[in-house]
């Protein structure tokens, strides 16, 4: 601190307070939504303190759905997330980890092509190739199958160049003592590479598994079947009827139960959550 | 850079990428080739017929008034977005940067919305601003302003802008507050000592030194604008009233997967891809040099 001035003090802490307020106040009004009944949500101007049904929501919302619009049980749509969050995050760690190894610890010809074209991965988001890319994983009867969500979304350069960048600063010698004591490539990678690259692997799992977890468009296009929606999905086909029939408070549990498993994971990890963010955006 | 010790076996290294380039080009190269082949293709909706036309619907896509409205509209809310997110975020890490007391507290309260799906944040807003239950939009229609984004376009705009921005707060909050922690308190002592305020220092000293972190975050707000709120307009306006919130991957998801214009939405997708090309040469060419410093 270079001098000390308490009214600059004090309107610094009103500003950091009030953008913790802005980004407070939504997630506040979800949640007192989420334990209100229909009518007190529906109530004008709905009130700003938590009423007595929050059990009684969230028990409705996870064993099945909302009674006007989607009854999927969100239980069922939570256990979608998971599984397509967690292979998402482990399948792209472990495809770009053996194919940054393979790059970097082997000369072969059609290197430079591979590396070419895993970059290419990068300039090529769902969102541009949307109808044809459907095209491909119907056709290979893969719509409404966790492979159908999974896979297409597993390719990644950003996690590839990582553990390629951090490959590049290992000191030669711990491969080359790796050989002299007869070690072959898998082990050295199995014993010597992933250990030294944990850190790495937690911070890529956090923004992946996030990643995963907030899919949109892809789940939208690939599920058709109540039984594979994913949480994301799922609140917006509750939202069927416009605002006089959608039972917000449903939604708003809803909501609150599909932010709380990745920002848990942010703020359990939030050391790895910040490495894992500024590196991969390297 | 190469490393010197190196494995040696004739088909694992094939084996290793192969997973990764497998993916790559069943998911990715192919489907792109695939948008690229289309777009210059005319079918009607059964793919019953097709007929080759070269550049017959770029030419019609951008005589279309509804894309030039659209392209008009993606412009003006990744503008928006940027400016906003940057501006905010700014001002909460230049604050949360000299906050001795509380500063882990603030940083934790601040990033964790970057856990929450885009999609979720324009449903939490929609929630606040929905003209006849929201409890913003109640506190706006008392103070006399005609608050109905169902009906005003600029009002729709206004909504997925405040929830795009709300959930890139804590992104570019890191980036900035990360940006903030580099610069050596030595240069900003030293303008103190020559007796600069604390606003003047700010301007002057540290807002230029940061000028790496904001065009890296500007290309990424960009980006970000462009291609990941598609679920925000998915979720909350769909693209209306009138195309006011029309924006072109939504447009592109519209045309292609529900009006089933095929050729119409593959030229789209080329036209996105090159978008998403030419912004990611400006990122790297940008990294480049700042490795050069």
């Amino acid at each position: 601190m270079i001098e000390n001035r308490p009214w600059l003090g004090f309107v610094r802490h009103a500003v950091l307070i009030a953008g913790v307020a802005l980004v407070m106040f939504p997630v506040y009004v979800a949640f007192v939504a989420s334990t209100l009944s229909f009518d007190q949500v529906m109530h004008v101007p709905m009130r700003l303190w938590p009423g007595s049904h929050l059990i009684e929501n969230y028990v409705a919302v996870i064993e099945h759905g909302t009674t006007r619009a989607s009854s999927a049980p969100v239980g069922r749509m939570m256990l979608n997330s998971l599984v397509m969050a967690l292979g998402i995050s482990i399948g792209k760690i472990a495809i770009s980890v053996i194919s940054a190894f393979a790059i970097v610890y082997f000369r072969f010809p059609l290197r430079r092509t591979f590396f070419w074209l895993i970059f290419i991965t990068l300039m090529l988001p769902v969102e541009v190739r949307i109808f044809p890319t459907y095209q491909v994983v119907s056709d290979l009867h893969m719509v409404d199958t966790y492979p159908g969500l999974i896979l297409p979304l597993i390719a990644s350069a950003t996690a590839t160049f990582l553990f390629r960048q951090f490959f590049l600063t290992v000191p030669d010698e711990y491969a080359e003592a790796a050989r002299i004591d007869g070690a072959g490539p898998l082990r050295f990678f199995w014993d010597v590479l992933i250990p030294l690259s944990r850190t790495n692997i937690a911070a890529l799992f956090v923004i992946m598994f996030i990643y995963g977890w907030n899919q949109y468009l892809w789940p939208l296009l690939i599920t058709t079947q109540e039984g594979m929606y994913t949480t994301v999905i799922g609140i917006k086909r509750m939202m069927a009827g416009g605002d006089a029939a959608t039972e917000w408070q449903l939604v708003m549990a809803t909501a609150m139960l599909a932010m709380v498993p990745p920002a848990v994971v942010v703020l359990l990890m939030q050391k790895w959550f910040v490495k894992g963010l500024v590196e991969s955006e390297k | 850079m190469e490393k010197r010790a190196r494995f040696h076996s004739r088909g694992l290294p094939y084996l290793l990428v192969l997973p990764q380039i497998a993916v790559t080009l069943v998911f990715f190269v192919w489907p792109a080739l695939q948008a690229l082949y289309q777009s210059v293709l005319l079918q009607d909706a059964f793919a019953s017929r097709t007929k080759f036309v070269w550049l017959q619907n770029f030419k019609t896509l951008f005589e279309d008034p509804l894309y030039l409205g659209s392209i008009k509209v993606t412009l003006l809310f990744s503008g928006l977005v940027a400016v906003a997110g940057l501006a905010i975020s700014l001002l909460l890490a230049a604050f949360a940067d000299r906050v001795l007391r509380g500063a882990g507290v603030y940083k934790t309260l601040l990033i964790w919305p970057y856990a929450v799906a885009p999609a979720i944040a324009g449903v939490l807003w929609m929630f606040l601003l929905s003209p006849s239950i929201g409890v913003l939009a109640y506190a706006l229609q008392s103070l006399g302003v005609d608050w109905n984004y169902y009906v005003h376009g600029g009002q729709a705009l206004l909504l997925i802008v405040v929830a795009a921005v709300w959930k890139q707060i804590s992104y570019n909050f890191l980036f900035f507050l990360a940006g903030l922690q580099s610069i050596p308190g030595s240069l900003v002592e030293a303008a103190a000592i020559d007796g600069a305020g604390p606003f003047r220092r700010f301007w002057t000293v540290v807002f230029p030194l940061l000028s790496p972190t904001t065009f890296f975050l500007l290309v990424v707000n960009v980006v970000y604008a462009f291609f990941d709120t598609f679920a925000i307009v998915d979720a909350t306006t769909q693209g209306g009233p009138a195309q006011a919130t029309q924006i072109l991957v939504f447009k592109v998801y519209q045309d292609g997967v529900q009006a089933l214009d095929l050729g119409g939405s593959a030229a789209q997708s080329v036209v996105l891809m090159l978008i998403v090309i030419s912004l990611t040469v400006v990122q790297f060419r940008y990294v480049e040099r700042r490795v050069q410093y």
